[in-house]
């Protein structure tokens, strides 16, 4: 972002004070306004700080009571028998969130791809505020959809109750195409327009152009947005209490109840107490653990792609 | 099959991705708006839920929202645009600023619930507020946090630089080309922004949900316990007793969180026509 017309630093307030162009007192205004800027911006850092702390300090005795190897590793999760086997949950949140990528991904890059290349300005007016305006529909009104119209379509189809994966992973799906398909507008439109050009002068069609050369090019870009997406998905919490079915077992099939860590944290939290709490408590460390390493991976990624461009 | 039809066929599916998405959007505004159409009444609107089935309207859930998010926005505007004008205009790049992109984008992601967990921890229990209205807006600020930072820090930076420099050439201070010039003319990017992320908090559960409580009171001081919009939704859906008020408490949700980002996107697309 260098201008050339741009000096190196922005003029200074300490930099000015040895030319004497100041008062004492407009600069010691100016320090003072801009350590409180300094300490505004930070309050963003001490706030995950913060978030750490807490919820590590609160969910930090699952080490002893019931013990890391158990709770990690354990296979149960039943606060009447006082088992915190975090397996059934992790395995419910890898199967919903495959399944809300699996359906969510191909229709969000496929969005993505249609408002970049193909709509005309109308109807890129239409799609993309769309896209925009389903990301802000609340979670618990995808929840009370799912419940309400989903679930009688998948109870039809798997003959169940329609609580349980399906149901969650295409509401899950439905809610991660936001996420995705702009991030990966942004990737498409980020390539340079010549090199669609160029495409086209070889004689290729629109499609070969697509995915010969825009998506190879921003694929980077893409990649990030599936992960920024099953982020999401790791993450949401209400719309999936409402369709799971919230029974911390292993997947049995498609209609068979299941929980993930998110909804199992809702679940129990009304009534949970003492160490059934702090492994609640634990559940949300690994939830903070697992958002921040995507959204460091993001970084990386992203690092890696100003390197070679 | 030649190319033309393979180019064909691959559009097509394009063009039904598109549809479809638009399609869901229609479908829940649809559904949410029929069903839901026929219970908006002005008793629905002011009463309180009474009886077992929570019959009545949702007065206290609909002021109990407004207050939390009103509460949350006073908190956060304040400290999210002086961080943002401290990223845009003092910072010189280097580690602190990275730890500090580092950590708006990670508050960004964390899960709702995560958030929610952890203010139930610290604003009710360790600092005693309880469940109420101001532990609510508390936990709420750390989510609204990193959208308005981000907001008012890319429409500062979307200031033109000649602006600052005439400014800078007329003798003024920094502080005072910040205050008179930068963010005059930043606002109604910086206004959007903060639209949007109160649409966000009006629709939050989860973190709601543990740290305003859940009992159905009208809340009057910010110390008052309430029960959210949506976390009347979720109790109504999930107890399955009086599904005509869960449509017509959908609905009403709805129609907020539309006007809210509506309304920020008829800010940004006025502020384009004023400056374009």
């Amino acid at each position: 972002m260098a201008e050339p017309l741009e000096p190196k630093r922005a003029p200074e307030a300490g930099a000015s004070r040895t030319l004497k162009m100041m008062s004492r007192a407009t600069y010691i205004q100016e320090a003072l306004l801009k350590n409180l800027f300094l300490t505004c911006a930070i309050a963003a850092v001490a706030g995950v700080a913060l978030i750490f702390f807490f919820v590590g300090f609160r969910g930090w005795p699952v080490i002893e009571d019931p013990g890391l190897a158990a709770f990690l590793f354990g296979s149960e999760w039943s606060s009447t028998l006082g088992k915190f086997g975090i397996g059934p949950l992790v395995t419910g949140t890898l199967v919903v969130t495959i399944g809300a990528l699996v359906f969510g991904a191909p229709l969000a890059i496929g969005t993505a791809i249609f408002l970049s290349e193909i709509a005309t300005p109308t109807v890129r007016g239409i799609v993309r505020p769309a896209v925009e305006l389903l990301a802000g529909v609340p979670s618990v009104v995808f929840g009370f959809f799912g419940l309400v119209i989903v679930r009688p379509f998948v109870a039809e189809l798997t003959g169940s109750m329609g609580f349980g994966p399906l149901t969650a992973s295409l509401i899950l799906a439905v809610m991660i195409v936001p996420t995705i398909a702009t991030l990966t507008e942004d990737a498409l439109r980020s390539v340079p327009p010549g090199i669609r050009e160029a495409s086209y002068a070889m004689g290729a069609t629109t499609w070969q152009t697509i995915y010969k050369v825009l998506v190879p090019a921003a694929k980077i870009g893409i990649f990030d947005a599936i992960i920024l997406g099953m982020g999401r998905a790791i993450g949401e919490t209400m719309a999936v209490v409402m369709v799971a079915g919230n029974a911390p077992q292993f997947f049995e099939g498609l209609g068979a109840p299941i929980a993930t860590i998110t909804s199992q944290i809702v679940i129990d939290m009304s009534y949970a107490s003492g160490t059934h709490r702090t492994a609640l408590f634990g559940l949300a460390i690994i939830l903070f653990i697992i958002s921040m390493g995507l959204v460091a991976i993001v970084r990386a990624l992203s690092r890696l792609n100003a390197k070679r461009s | 099959m030649g190319k033309r039809w393979t180019n064909r066929i691959a559009l097509g599916v394009l063009w039904l991705c598109g549809i479809t998405t638009v399609t869901i959007l229609g479908a829940v505004i649809l559904y949410v708006f029929v069903r839901g159409v026929g219970q908006i009444t002005p008793e629905f609107i002011f009463t309180k839920p009474h009886g077992v089935n929570a019959e009545g309207g949702i007065g206290p859930t609909i002021i109990a929202t407004m207050y939390v998010t009103g509460l949350s926005m006073l908190i956060v505007t304040p400290i999210a645009v002086l961080a943002a004008v401290y990223l845009a205009e003092y910072a010189v790049q280097g580690r602190l600023v990275d730890a500090i992109r580092f950590a708006a984008d990670t508050l960004a992601s964390v899960p709702s619930i995560v958030m929610g967990l952890f203010g139930f921890a610290l604003f009710v229990e360790v600092m005693g507020l309880g469940f109420s209205v101001l532990s609510g807006a508390l936990a709420l600020s750390f989510l609204m946090l990193p959208i308005v930072m981000r907001a008012t820090e890319e429409a500062i930076r979307a200031v033109p630089k000649y602006i600052r420099w005439g400014a800078y050439g007329l003798g003024a201070s920094k502080w005072q080309t910040v205050s008179r010039i930068v963010l005059p003319s930043a606002l109604p990017r910086i206004l959007t922004g903060i639209i949007l992320a109160m649409g966000r908090a009006v629709g939050e559960t989860a973190v709601v949900i543990f740290t305003m409580g859940q009992a159905v009171y009208l809340p009057i001081s910010p110390l008052d316990s309430g029960r959210s919009m949506t976390v009347h939704l979720y109790m109504l859906a999930m107890e399955g007793i009086n599904m005509d008020a869960a449509y017509g408490t959908a609905l009403l949700l709805m129609v907020m969180v539309l006007f809210f980002n509506l309304s920020a996107r008829w800010l940004a697309a006025r502020n384009r026509r004023l400056q374009g």
